[in-house]
């Protein structure tokens, strides 16, 4: 009985990742252009780095070079963990425009496994993106990374995976909350996570309240982590108290998402929200 | 195996009992208005036969989208209790779902991807798609007169027929023993609304399937319903086998026609009552 339930859990995640798979085959040119999108957004970034010499503006008792590998890593793993947080974020919304959330909801498969679906593919996705990116920047700003200690960033990059995963399905919340408004303040959480998480700044820079929510975001121990392990060679060891936070941050968020989103479907049947389209 | 079946034919497919469904719809605006309550659905009851094609007619807002949806599981009632094969369609959501199948009046498609690709998915997520899918999938379309060139094309290159088509393989492959078809045949033109009927016709005889149709075309019910239950602003007005209904209010000795017991107990036309609406809309 539970071997059976498991299979065919296990058929429909199959399908949810084939799915995804299939559309984005489908809608090539518009991953061509968010892939160039955001290859023009990183490369600008790494410009703008050069171009601060010519500014006058050599940052005091930190080099040119390391400048610009901290603003380029914020860049690059931003394109990793916003790409895969939209698509999280997006799931609802993007059944909504094609029509298919009645079909989806009312296939006899569990919630976890539609949304873990979708998850998997998006990170899938989202490595590969990132991995093309930077074959591009590290040769053209030749970055030094010889420093870098990669275990302990993929340490890192395997522990921010569920708090990510958590604070995606959370944000999928919005559009079974608010048909007409949802999509909308998925956009308003995806760019406040910018602010918050410091990408291009360390977030003691940011007024006392921001700084006090930055430090609630999982993707502030992320950046902040990788940077340490990619820039001055942090070790496994050092890098394991922020792999602890976002570790327990993820087995907080995941099942709290996975809860809420439960619980926001069941409302939306009850005020027949799933249909609308806004 | 066999006792779940035996069981199965034994219960009731549908069984409705006192099913209220109210929505609050809220004006839009600057200037917004406070919410209106409009009761979709008052105290339905009703029971479908196992192996019946049963018809719920009605015109546009008459509550027969909202019935089927109730059943689909894709909404709660306020009030009363439903179930399918004797599963509750709120307690039980998950059982339910592993008996249904429903195809809606518009296609629910990914429209940039191919009837194999949204095919593919729908058999994932109910069960299977391994391999020999693609010759099933070949062999339903086959029986379906869709061209086998189409089972790769985008869906959004296909007409609304061929779509529709492409919705009733899908729900073929599933071997859903309720089948939820919510006017299937809108839109259509008369042959492919012919053909979408025979295929009706097929889900019965060759799935042993029962169907729960919602159409607002009256020849349609009367060619394919074993009975029908007509619908007018969320109440049911009547219920029974066309020949029963026609027979009951049949006037100087003249058996009436659908429409006539449309028309008697709703005090509407209904083909007038769609093409308003259609035309307001």
């Amino acid at each position: 009985m539970i071997a059976n339930s498991f299979r065919w859990e296990a058929n429909a995640f199959i399908g949810f990742v084939e799915r995804q798979r299939n559309l984005y085959r489908r809608y090539w040119a518009w991953e061509a252009v968010w892939l160039l999108y955001s290859l023009v957004t990183v490369l600008s970034i790494g410009y703008l780095a050069s171009g601060l010499s010519t500014l006058g503006l050599e940052p005091s008792g930190v080099s040119l070079r390391d400048a610009q590998l901290f603003l380029l890593i914020g860049a690059l793993l931003w394109t990793y963990l916003s790409m895969v947080f939209f698509e999280i974020a997006f799931a609802v919304t993007w059944e909504r425009w094609e029509g298919t959330i009645e079909y989806t909801f009312m296939a006899p498969v569990r919630r976890i496994t539609h949304l873990l679906g979708i998850c998997a593919f998006s990170l899938a996705y989202g490595i590969a993106r990132a991995a093309m990116i930077g074959l591009v920047v590290v040769p053209l700003f030749k970055l030094d990374l010889s420093h870098a200690n990669w275990l302990s960033a993929l340490l890192i990059f395997a522990a921010a995976t569920l708090p990510l995963l958590g604070l995606g399905i959370f944000t999928a919340i919005l559009p079974l909350l608010s048909p007409e408004k949802g999509e909308q303040m998925a956009f308003a959480v995806q760019g406040i996570l910018l602010l918050l998480s410091g990408v291009y700044y360390p977030i003691t820079v940011l007024p006392l309240p921001l700084h006090l929510a930055g430090l609630l975001s999982p993707l502030t121990y992320t950046l902040s982590a990788v940077r340490d392990a990619l820039l001055h060679g942090a070790s496994p060891s050092n890098v394991l108290p922020s792999a602890a936070i976002l570790l327990a941050m993820g087995l907080v968020l995941v099942p709290a998402s996975v809860w809420c989103f439960n619980r926001a479907e069941a409302r939306a049947k009850r005020l027949g929200l799933l249909k609308r389209s806004g | 195996m066999l006792v779940r079946a035996v069981d199965q034919v034994n219960k009731a497919a549908v069984e409705m009992c006192g099913i209220t469904k109210r929505f609050q719809v809220s004006g839009r605006g600057l200037r917004r208005r406070p919410p209106v309550e409009k009761l979709a659905l008052d105290h339905v009851s009703l029971e479908v036969a196992t192996g019946e094609i049963t018809g719920v007619l009605g015109a546009n807002g008459s509550g027969k989208s909202t019935l089927i949806r109730v059943l689909a599981t894709l909404l709660t009632p306020d009030e009363g209790k439903a179930s399918v094969f004797g599963y509750d369609v709120v307690r039980q959501a998950a059982a339910v779902r592993r008996h249904i199948n429903r195809v809606s009046v518009e296609a629910a498609f990914f429209k940039e991807m191919s009837p194999w690709e949204n095919i593919l998915y729908a058999a994932r997520l109910y069960g299977s798609g391994g391999a020999g899918t693609r010759t099933r999938v070949e062999a339903v379309l086959d029986r379906l007169e869709l061209p086998r060139e189409t089972l790769d094309r985008p869906m959004k290159q296909l007409s609304r027929g061929q779509q529709q088509k492409v919705a009733i393989a899908r729900s073929f492959l599933t071997s859903p023993s309720l089948l939820l078809m919510d006017e299937p045949t809108t839109g259509l033109d008369p042959r492919s609304r012919r053909e979408v009927q025979d295929l009706v016709n097929v889900v019965r005889a060759e799935r042993a399937a029962t169907v729960l149709l919602s159409t607002h075309d009256l020849a349609e019910a009367e060619a394919l319903c074993d009975r029908v239950v007509i619908l007018d602003e969320g109440r049911v007005l009547a219920e029974g086998t066309p020949q029963d209904l026609c027979r009951e209010y049949a006037t100087d000795g003249q058996p009436a026609t659908l429409e006539d017991v449309f028309l008697r107990v709703s005090g509407k036309r209904l083909e007038e009552d769609v093409e308003e609406e259609e035309a307001g809309s």
